[in-house]
């Protein structure tokens, strides 16, 4: 599924010639004598699907809540969409699209209204929004549940509603953690074409993940064992490194160093 | 493998379901004292709660400031004015002029009391009978207003009698007045029963129908539901810890009770916590009734926090007394549970009377806490199946 | 932002199974029902008679009792055990013992003596039960006394009449001093209780992260909580002002403008209140539990039940820091004694001084991310 551009753009990443949307430096995060997250670096390129892997308890969301401003670091810097993300946390925010593993849109509001709320919140104009939620109901299929509320949806619609509020703003960046938690393949390759629509649109993609076979739709990965990042590069390089087929055997082996447990 | 086989052969099932009980109260325990605060609280409250009610709600009068308005200044008078300061319920803050100025003494505060005393008193009291003392009170708050009238008549009935004993008058009726089971007067004697059966009902019906609404509205009630454990296995391992809580409670306010508060238990000891573990059980069942019922935290809280304790704080006749209500409340009143608690404990620990006593109230409250039991079940099954 | 955001909190209240019945319900609950139930007790003491000597004076006085109008008789008994069996069985809160000769020792001894035993289990109403009883004792005496003495030049029957008055509320209704206050409480659980689990709750269901990510600063995430539930306590308040004036013919002697201004401050300051919790509490059971436990005290120290000069030095101290006090103190000032804003300064200070400590306590424990 890797498009060449997108190869030639990793590459420029790699070698510094891009400007980062998300960079990275030293970031650690401690909870007590416990290391969350530690000594993290990595920049992510405008446009690209940027994967997080690691087993439960890698600190895949602790690093994520770092950089969307809802936790501090310990220390180290991070920077996103150009903003520091210790010292400009809230204008870091108006760039950003969220989705957190739990899902976490009003249950008690209606799909439209949970549209129109965070629409709203991010200061899309009031003449704009119900024109824009119709369209996006229609590309959805979901006109007929247009009207339904929220706690009575399908948790794979659900979930593509969060994912389509989250961006509904047009975000630079949409950070999505563990998107894809306990709904079927069909589902999950679903939602994936929607993510791809997104960074069509040139809104970059970062997403944490369990499942391997979803670490093959990303442009780059970076697998975090422990807390630490024991790789990063795209999905085609590290196969080949480890002169496997699939990115579930490169996790297999880099997942044996573990020593954490999983919570 | 072998030795496992014979075990289930031999003895099937009930131990395996009385470990898992075991291990699933130490689950519920270990939940319960994770949360700090909660179990701060838990344990705190009913000694916040004692004292409040035993020291917040203090009907006895003491050093009342009185104004009196004395137009004739003779010596009855004073004699009065004389005879109220002798009590140890008034003291003396100023004479007025006018009868004008008594509306700004209400309103400044401070002073519960102003007596007027009527022109040429001590001539009229004793030739026309036409003395007139007027005992003006501050009718807002109807119980001290109350209070302060009685105790101010009582005082100048009393200087009267002196009149009299100085004339040695014939025709004396004396009376002798007794005053059971609480002899001081001490607004606690009846706030005490009243004070544990909210407490209990607090602790026992709220806590068991949040936690399990909240596991319900977490999700992780129906992991539990569909383990091998049956669900009344699951449920009472829930209310295994609220009654020890409600246990530790009840001993925390006895002792308070009769170490602080000084309302002794008149009564037999067994007699009491029979019939306080009886409404620990009518408590946890109506808990388990509210958690079969409800899916969410909120509403839990609501019917738990407002529909069940208003009318059990109003309605049992821990403050108001029941006879005096509308008699469609009376009916009400019948079954709050509270009510017969309360009844009983008073029987018991105040005045110390014996099982013969309570045994309505015994009956009534076991045939709650079955009716309760029965109906939560039933209700848990139906959502089950 | 702000009208987006308030919208989904007035859809949110609306949409919910409980919230609106229980902002009409409680409201009627107290302004109808609570005066049926606080009647008060002094009025109603049940009188078992035990007449031993059933002579003309004996009667007379159960009659002085009956009519006095505190005393209903609901115990006519042989003998004292049996009399006191009647208290045992809650059918009686005073004994009246008139002992056999009582009228022949009053007449040829001079002296005769009669036995009043109360049930003393509630103070109040043991303590009132027995005083009035010997008020009306020493008043049938001097009546007697006069009867036989009045030709008599040796003696001066001292004589006098002891008139109550009760002002501001002269029937002694409990309710006209409790609704007032009451009226309080529901402001307090609406704008101070009600937000503040509203905000737990969101923390507990994650909600509130979805919410930490966008750029909504906290001042307008918190006063979108606020601002529905002030509208919706103050229509509560209403409601209660308009049942209390129709059923109950309750009117406040004094400004109702001067109780709105009053109720506003008293708001800012109890959801100042209601928000420190919920900066606190991690959960709904701790947040419910952390503000009974304050309420209670609050409650208590307030003076809602008994005076705050009746009670113990301590806790009088303790009152001073109890916001509801000052606000049942200018419901009741008003209600029934008609005070203007002039008289009620103090009280509007203290509660400015509440809600600027609250509010400046919530605004600095709050934090969109965690540490």
């Amino acid at each position: 599924m890797e498009k060449e551009t997108d190869i030639e753009n990793c590459k420029k990443v790699l070698l510094g010639e891009f400007e980062p949307v998300i960079s990275a430096k030293n970031l650690t995060k401690t909870f007590g004598h416990f290391t969350a997250v530690d000594s993290i670096s990595f920049d992510v390129a405008k446009g690209e699907i940027f994967g997080f892997l690691g087993a439960n308890g890698a600190g895949k969301t602790t690093a994520m809540r770092m950089l969307c401003g809802l936790l501090k670091p310990t220390s180290g810097k991070g920077k996103v969409a150009g903003y520091d993300i210790e010292k400009q946390s809230e204008q870091v925010k108006k760039n950003i699209g969220y989705m957190s593993q739990k899902f976490s849109l009003s249950e008690d509001l209606r799909v439209w209204e949970n549209i129109r709320l965070y629409a709203g919140i991010y200061g899309v104009h009031e003449r704009e929004i119900a024109p824009r939620t119709d369209e996006l109901l229609r590309q959805l299929g979901f006109e007929s549940e247009k009207n339904s509320l929220v706690k009575s949806l399908p948790l794979g619609w659900k979930q593509k509603l969060a994912f389509s509020v989250s961006i509904f703003h047009n975000p630079k960046i949409v950070f999505l953690d563990e998107p894809t938690g306990g709904v079927d393949p069909a589902a999950r390759r679903q939602f994936w074409e929607l993510i791809y629509q997104a960074a069509d649109r040139g809104i970059t993609v970062f997403v944490t993940t369990h499942y391997m076979d979803e670490a093959e739709y990303c442009n780059r990965v970076c697998i975090l064992v422990d807390g630490r990042i024991e790789a990063i590069d795209l999905p085609r390089n590290l196969k080949e490194q480890f002169n496997v087929k699939s990115m579930d055997e490169v996790f297999q082996q880099m997942a044996r160093k573990a020593t954490r447990k999983a919570d | 493998m072998k030795f496992f086989n014979r075990w289930h052969e031999k003895q099937p099932e009930k131990p395996i379901r009385m470990r898992q009980f075991i291990v699933f109260t130490q689950k519920e325990f270990k939940h319960i004292f994770r949360d700090r605060w909660t179990t701060l609280i838990l344990l705190v409250l009913p000694i916040l709660m004692i004292i409040l009610f035993g020291f917040g709600i203090n009907t006895e009068i003491k050093n009342t400031k009185f104004a009196v308005y004395d137009p004739s200044h003779d010596v009855a008078t004073q004699g009065i004015v004389n005879k109220l300061l002798t009590s140890e319920y008034f003291t003396l803050s100023e004479f007025v002029n006018t009868p004008n100025e008594i509306e700004n003494i209400f309103k400044e505060k401070g002073i519960g009391l102003v007596v007027v005393f009527s022109e040429k008193f001590y001539e009229n009291l004793l030739h026309t009978g036409d003395a007139q003392v007027q005992l003006i009170t501050d009718g807002t708050d109807p119980n001290t207003a109350s209070i302060l009238t009685a105790y101010a008549s009582n005082l100048i009935f009393s200087y009267q009698q002196d009149l009299i004993s100085a004339q040695d008058i014939p025709y004396q009726i004396k009376p002798e007045i007794k005053l059971l089971y609480n002899p001081t007067l001490k607004g606690v004697y009846s706030t005490v029963p009243g004070i544990i059966g909210v407490i209990l009902i607090l602790i026992c019906a709220m806590m068991t129908s949040i936690s399990i609404a909240r596991e319900k509205e977490q999700g992780t009630m129906e992991i539990l539901l569909v383990s091998p454990m049956k669900p009344i296995v699951l449920i009472l391992a829930k209310v295994v810890p609220f009654f020890c809580i409600s246990i530790v409670n009840l001993v925390t306010i006895l002792l308070l009770s009769v170490f602080v508060l000084e309302v002794p238990i008149v009564g037999s000891l067994f007699l009491l916590i029979l019939v306080s573990l009886l409404y620990i059980f009518v408590a946890l069942s109506i808990g388990l009734l509210i958690s079969s019922v409800v899916d969410k935290q909120m509403v839990a809280l609501l019917i738990s926090g407002m529909a069940l304790m208003l009318p059990f704080v109003y309605l049992s006749g821990m403050m108001f007394p029941i006879e005096s209500m509308p008699i469609v409340l009376q009916w009400i009143s019948n079954i709050i549970p509270a009510k017969w608690f309360i009844i009983a404990m008073r029987n018991i620990m105040i005045k110390g009377l014996g099982f013969s006593s309570i045994v309505k109230e015994v009956a009534i409250l076991s045939f709650m806490a079955l009716f309760f039991i029965m109906l939560s079940l039933k209700k848990f099954k139906l959502r089950l199946e | 932002m702000l009208k987006y955001l308030l919208e989904k909190e007035f859809k949110q209240f609306f949409r919910n199974r409980f919230l609106p019945k229980v902002v009409i319900v409680i409201p009627l609950m107290v302004t109808l029902i609570f005066p049926l139930i606080a009647n008060f007790e002094i009025k109603n003491i049940n009188l078992s008679i035990v007449d031993s000597d059933k002579s003309p004076y004996s009667q007379q006085l159960v009659q002085k009792a009956q009519a006095s109008g505190y005393y209903r008789i609901t115990n006519i008994s042989e003998n004292y055990d049996n009399a006191l069996k009647s208290i045992e069985l809650d059918q009686a809160d005073v004994i009246l013992e008139i002992p056999i000769n009582f009228e022949k020792d009053l007449v040829n001894e001079k002296a005769a003596a009669v036995m009043i035993t109360a049930n003393a289990v509630s103070g109040v109403k043991g303590g009132l039960g027995s005083a009035y009883l010997s008020s009306i004792i020493s008043d049938f005496n001097t009546n007697v006394r006069v009867e036989w003495l009045q030709s008599d030049s040796r003696f001066v029957v001292p004589r006098f009449e002891i008139r109550p008055l009760y002002w501001y509320n002269p029937m002694l209704e409990y309710y006209v001093f409790m609704i007032p206050a009451l009226m309080i409480m529901i402001l307090a659980i609406i704008c101070g209780f009600l937000p503040a689990l509203n905000i737990v709750g969101e923390k507990e269901n994650g909600t509130i992260e979805q919410m930490n990510v966008t750029p909504v600063s906290k001042f307008k995430f918190i006063i979108s909580k606020l601002i529905p539930h002030w509208v919706v306590g103050f229509v509560s308040l209403t409601i209660c002002f308009v049942v209390a004036r129709l059923f109950y013919n309750l009117i406040p002697a004094g400004s109702i403008l001067t109780i709105y201004i009053l109720a506003s401050v008293f708001v800012l300051a109890f959801s100042g209140f209601g928000l420190v919790v919920s900066n606190y509490a991690k959960t709904l059971q701790q947040a419910m539990f952390m503000m009974f436990f304050f309420v209670l005290t609050f409650i208590f120290m307030s003076g809602l039940y008994t005076p705050v000069e009746n009670m113990p030095q301590w806790a009088q101290i303790i009152s001073h820091f109890s916001p509801l006090k000052y606000m049942i103190q200018v419901l009741r000032l008003v209600y029934l004694k008609g005070s203007g804003f002039t008289e009620l300064l103090t009280q509007f200070f203290a509660l400015s001084a509440f809600a600027i400590f609250f509010n400046g306590w919530a605004v600095i424990s709050y934090r969109k991310s965690s540490q």
